[in-house]
């Protein structure tokens, strides 16, 4: 049996051993965080291919993830991420748990430190939640999302699946259609993707496009047909549970779906096309669209089970000695 | 309308400081002598008589600082500041006279809670203090507080701070009504349909951040309103705290037309921009907030050449664990009497952006004018006002530096340049480093 080389040497983490990270923000992330991260995420790739896909990498390390919103692709794959690396996990939503009793998330997170994990994993309604707990735990902070803000490990797994579709990321040119004023999605995405040299263009309402969003590198349209250049189109959920009543972003989803829905006429042939889920399908795109050949959208979720792999193994491994390959006998 | 605390007033020579007072025009090496709690001799080398020697030699002694915008929290949250905490805050700041606004648990709207609080401060309070009384009732935006009890019971204005008088009809009635009393309403701009749920400015910060906007326009349009109706009423007014260069055109603009509007401008508004947003800190969250690099020229600006003749600080205390929490769960507000003059001594005057004298000026004469004061002068004859300042200092902003009950500053591990080391009071030291 052929050696598994986990990871190459120079893939090896940068910093010095000891120090203490975080995933909080595409925006703490250079372009080379974010090539090493994708090629970790190559390597656990070929791992998921064997009989047994459990790698004893991050044995005896506590991961906790904390719900404080609904997830459902988000919260999975963390918790199978950590546990294809033989991590504990320790999974808590809020609902349940003494957040109903008013503790404050300063004190979940004493709470939680408590016991000493390795990584947190929050995700929170509140934009900053995670950046608190790093502040007042000890264990390194993965951002699974943060209100309108920031959904790095989302965005990392969109450059993954945009890798393996095109094989390259550079130049390449992706249209994000929809609601982006309410979605992190789409504002780590942006981030990451003009980090690595990708073209971005928004499309949507002008009341759902955030004044001043040019400044994160990207163009902006209100015209449907803007999507048609470019080499793949991503589409934003219509965040309806964000929509406060009587704000009138658009007169009714009818006509949203009219103007900015992603049809198969208003595609080229060969675009593909990407939603980070959950889907309203009919709104802002149609089933057909969602169904076809040229959709990644189930890539995607494959994407997210090892891009979070490769978070969580870059997170912990900061001493280049102590993570040399590890071979195959040692699989458990 | 000014409560002053009890004791007998000093006897002080305070010698060889740069005596600078622009409005009075001195700018001068010399001695000052305060006799009683007046100011009886200004020259040079003047006799001690007996009286308490303080060196200034090195510093500059201004005339008092004057905060017309204050929360001292009480009555109601006593835990975030008192009316004694507070004001001894205040003195330690330079400041020989603040004003507190009426947006407390229960709200200063009649001449009873408002003679609670003046009692108490003749009994507390380390400097004089005043005290607004709110527009409408319980700040409700609904119907007319007892303006005219307020006023007789010594109200030093009228103030709904933290809301807007929504209602353009009620701001109206407000207006030809405080015209009777003899004192000023003070407004907060914020057109609430436009600020809905805002977190920060609106812009690149904010669009790259997520939070809810709060923009500009949200300001500047109730600024344009209530301009337009005291030019209609021919009735003077104060506007609050102003954070955006749209608000600060249209001010300047109906003093062209002959508006007798004063305004205010806050140290966070003229030393930081949403950028420090980016910090996701709760103690840059403050209403109005934080806005561009344009506006906050343009507020520095407004303040050279006089459209803004007021700084104040809205020192707004907080819990600590109201404020130890994701951005949007905090209130907004953050202190700042401690700290107002080396923040601005620091981010102003030292880069040359706003000479020394216009710093003093709009942090003690601009504001006591604004609210019908007597504005403190270093002149003989007057009670003594001073402050006494160091230029040279530079201390590190920590929690232990702050005699306020509340520590949710903007400065917190910030090394500021410039130092107050003694501040005069209504005639009593108050303040001695």
């Amino acid at each position: 049996m052929p050696d598994l080389q986990v990871v190459r040497d120079d893939l090896l983490p940068p910093r010095a051993p000891g120090a203490r990270r975080h995933l909080l923000s595409i925006r703490d992330l250079t372009r080379d965080d974010v090539e090493r991260l994708l090629a970790t995420a190559a390597t656990f790739e070929t791992s998921l291919e064997r009989e047994v896909k459990k790698l004893p990498t991050l044995r005896g390390r506590t991961i906790v993830n904390v719900f404080y919103e609904s997830s459902t692709r988000t919260s999975s794959s963390f918790e199978l991420a950590a546990k294809r690396l033989s991590a504990d996990t320790l999974s808590i939503k809020a609902a349940g748990s003494a957040v109903d009793k008013g503790e404050s998330l300063k004190d979940t997170a004493l709470t939680l430190d408590a016991y000493d994990p390795d990584v947190i994993v929050i995700r929170h309604p509140q934009i900053g939640a995670p950046h608190l707990v790093a502040r007042v735990t000890g264990a390194r902070v993965v951002n699974a999302g943060d209100g309108k803000h920031q959904h790095p490990t989302q965005a990392l797994l969109d450059l993954y699946t945009l890798q393996g579709a095109f094989g390259r990321l550079d130049g390449l040119h992706v249209a994000v259609v929809g609601d982006v004023l309410h979605s992190r999605v789409a504002r780590s995405l942006v981030q990451a993707l003009a980090l690595v040299g990708a073209r971005v263009t928004l499309v949507g309402p002008p009341a759902l496009l955030p004044r001043g969003i040019e400044e994160l590198g990207c163009e902006t349209s209100s015209e449907i047909d803007a999507i048609r250049a470019a080499d793949a189109v991503y589409v934003l959920r219509m965040q309806q549970e964000r929509m406060q009543e009587g704000a009138n972003y658009v007169p009714s989803l009818r006509e949203y779906a009219a103007r900015w829905g992603v049809t198969p006429a208003r595609l080229r042939p060969g675009q593909r096309v990407l939603h980070p889920g959950p889907m309203n399908r009919g709104v802002e795109l149609t089933g057909s669209v969602a169904d076809g050949a040229d959709a990644l959208i189930a890539t995607q979720v494959r994407a997210g089970l090892v891009v979070r792999m490769a978070v969580l193994y870059d997170l912990l491994t900061t001493a280049p000695a102590a993570m040399r390959a590890v071979r195959a006998e040692q699989v458990a | 309308m000014l409560v002053s605390p009890p004791g007998p007033a000093d006897d002080l020579v305070i010698r060889g400081a740069r005596v600078l007072d622009a409005v009075a025009g001195v700018d001068a090496v010399l001695d000052v002598r305060v006799d009683a709690g007046t100011i009886a001799a200004l020259g040079e080398k003047l006799p001690a008589n007996g009286h308490r020697v303080v060196a200034g030699e090195g510093l500059v002694l201004a005339p008092g600082f004057v905060d017309p915008h204050v929360h001292l929290r009480t009555p109601g949250r006593e835990d975030e500041e008192s009316i004694a905490s507070g004001t001894e805050a205040a003195a330690a700041g330079g400041f020989c006279a603040i004003l507190a606004m009426p947006n407390t648990d229960p709200v200063v709207d009649t001449g009873a809670v408002l003679g609670s609080l003046l009692e108490a401060a003749g009994r507390e309070a380390r400097i004089p203090v005043g005290f607004l009384g709110a527009i409408t009732r319980g700040q409700h935006g609904a119907e007319l507080a007892e303006l005219g009890e307020l006023a007789d019971g010594g109200a030093a204005g009228f103030s709904d701070d933290g809301r807007p008088v929504a209602s353009a009809a009620l701001l109206r009635r407000a207006l030809q009504y405080a015209s009777v009393t003899g004192r000023r309403l003070a407004l907060h701009c914020e057109e609430p349909a436009l600020s809905r749920d805002g977190q920060m400015h609106e812009g690149p910060v904010s669009a790259e951040l997520g939070f809810a906007p709060y923009p500009s326009v949200a300001e500047s349009l109730m600024v344009q309103r209530d301009l337009a109706l005291a030019r209609y009423e021919d009735e003077p007014l104060h506007l609050l705290h102003l954070s955006a260069r749209e608000s600060v055109e249209a001010l300047r603009a109906a003093h062209a037309q002959g508006v007798a509007a004063t305004a205010e401008v806050t140290p966070h508004h003229l030393c930081l921009t949403d950028e420090a947003v980016r910090s996701l800190d709760a103690n840059v969250k403050m209403n109005p907030p934080l806005r561009g690099a344009e506006d906050r020229a343009a507020l520095v600006e407004a303040l050279r050449d006089g459209t803004i003749g007021v700084i104040a600080t809205d020192h707004a205390p907080h819990a600590r664990h109201e404020k130890e929490v994701p951005f949007e769960a905090a209130p907004f507000g953050v202190t700042g009497l401690e700290t107002a003059f080396a923040a601005l001594h620091t981010h102003l005057v030292a880069p040359g952006l706003l000479p020394l004298e216009l710093l003093l000026a709009r942090m003690s004469d601009g504001p006591a004018r604004a609210y019908g004061l007597e504005p403190p002068r270093v002149a003989v004859g007057a009670r003594a006002n001073l402050v006494l300042i160091d230029r040279r200092t530079r201390w590190r902003v920590t929690e232990a530096c702050f005699r306020s009950r509340s520590s949710n500053s903007w400065l917190l591990g910030e090394t500021l340049h410039g130092q107050v080391r003694l501040t005069v009071a209504d005639g009593r030291v108050a303040f001695s480093l």
